[in-house]
């Protein structure tokens, strides 16, 4: 079969289209979000054309509906995205062969959408020669369609300026509630999250929203512990039944 | 300006995040304990940003029945388990709010 840019580029576009459709309302919300947040519409539009992160905007705007600085917001888009690392670490066998302007677009365009798209491609088939070309046909898309839908969310939220008493903003927590229930497959990670939000509860009037960083570390800590404590418990199982 | 100072960060945090193990592909691998912490880290985040937001819509804590932010939530929970759809999660819970507030007011 033969491969050219071009075919690979709308195969990886074709791929990703099911998850495009499934940004489309993240986006738009973020955008009729972002004034009640307190964000201008430039600074809406720029956040998405500069920071191209889903989790973290929301999170940033509602870091800064609840008044938190600049730092807290920063270091809090740093944690969220540290999961992004491990995308790009079983990447990073395949682009070691790519020019850094390459690779510096594939970083730029590296989220959960593209990451979810372009894995089968770069892990499974064989010939990956052409397979940036692929990458990249994830990437555009998705970057134009959230960019898109940013703006058609600042121009409702421009339409309907009491769009904020709606109650939009709770779609934030539901869409994170739909994020975190698919993570709740083991012990360790239940503990994880209901250390977290009994947490977040209880440090709520922490300065900066420390108490949510604290929370978190705090879950994260129990989960491992947890988890090592399981691994730990199945070795000495296994070694038992051995003798 | 405030933001732009604020995406200028933003940027980088994500950016860099990104880009660091493209930059020395090749060159380094993760131990197993370090993969499994950052496994914990997006739920463990998200709960404690949620958590707040729905059983303390007002600012103080608020466990009753007739808070719509706290039932809606659940209910979506709930959707969230059984279908694993993030969009159904989505649609229901925001029209469980919206009939929630109508029908508690």
């Amino acid at each position: 079969m033969s491969s050219s840019p071009r075919h690979e580029f709308l195969a990886g576009a074709q791929a990703t289209l099911p998850l495009i459709v499934g940004a489309i309302p993240f986006g738009i919300i973020f955008g009729t979000l972002a004034q009640t947040s307190g964000l201008s519409a430039f600074g809406a539009i720029a956040m998405s054309l500069f920071v191209f992160a889903g989790s973290s905007q929301f999170i940033a705007l509602g870091l800064l509906a609840a008044g938190a600085g600049i730092p807290i917001i920063v270091l809090t888009t740093l944690i969220v995205n540290l999961r992004h690392m491990l995308y790009s670490a079983s990447l990073v066998p395949h682009v070691g062969h790519l020019s850094h302007p390459w690779r510096v677009l594939m970083a730029f365009g590296l989220t959960d959408e593209t990451y979810a798209a372009v894995s089968n491609r770069f892990l499974v088939q064989k010939d990956k020669r052409l397979a940036h070309w692929f990458y990249l046909g994830s990437f555009i898309p998705m970057y134009l369609n959230w960019s898109l839908c940013t703006l058609i969310g600042i121009t409702l939220g421009g339409v309907f300026p009491n769009i904020g008493n709606w109650g939009l903003d709770f779609a934030m927590s539901v869409t994170f509630i739909g994020m975190i229930i698919p993570y709740l497959t083991s012990r360790p990670m239940w503990a994880a999250v209901i250390v977290s939000g009994a947490l977040a509860l209880t440090t709520y009037s922490m300065p900066h929203k420390l108490g949510l960083i604290l929370s978190a570390s705090c879950g994260i800590a129990v989960g491992v512990s947890l988890l090592w404590l399981e691994q730990r418990r199945q070795y000495a199982q296994r070694g038992a039944s051995h003798e | 300006m405030n933001e732009v100072v604020l995406i200028l960060g933003m940027f980088l945090a994500t950016f860099s995040v990104r880009y660091v193990l493209f930059a020395i592909a090749g060159k380094v691998t993760f131990s197993e304990g370090v993969i499994k912490a950052l496994g914990f880290v997006p739920p463990a985040v998200l709960i404690a940003i949620v958590m707040p937001a729905i059983a303390m819509p007002q600012g103080s804590l608020w466990l009753d029945w007739r808070n719509p932010w706290l039932i809606a939530g659940g209910i979506a929970a709930i959707v969230a388990w059984v279908r694993k759809d993030l969009l159904t999660t989505i649609v229901v819970g925001m029209v469980s709010f919206a009939l929630l507030r109508w029908w508690i007011n």
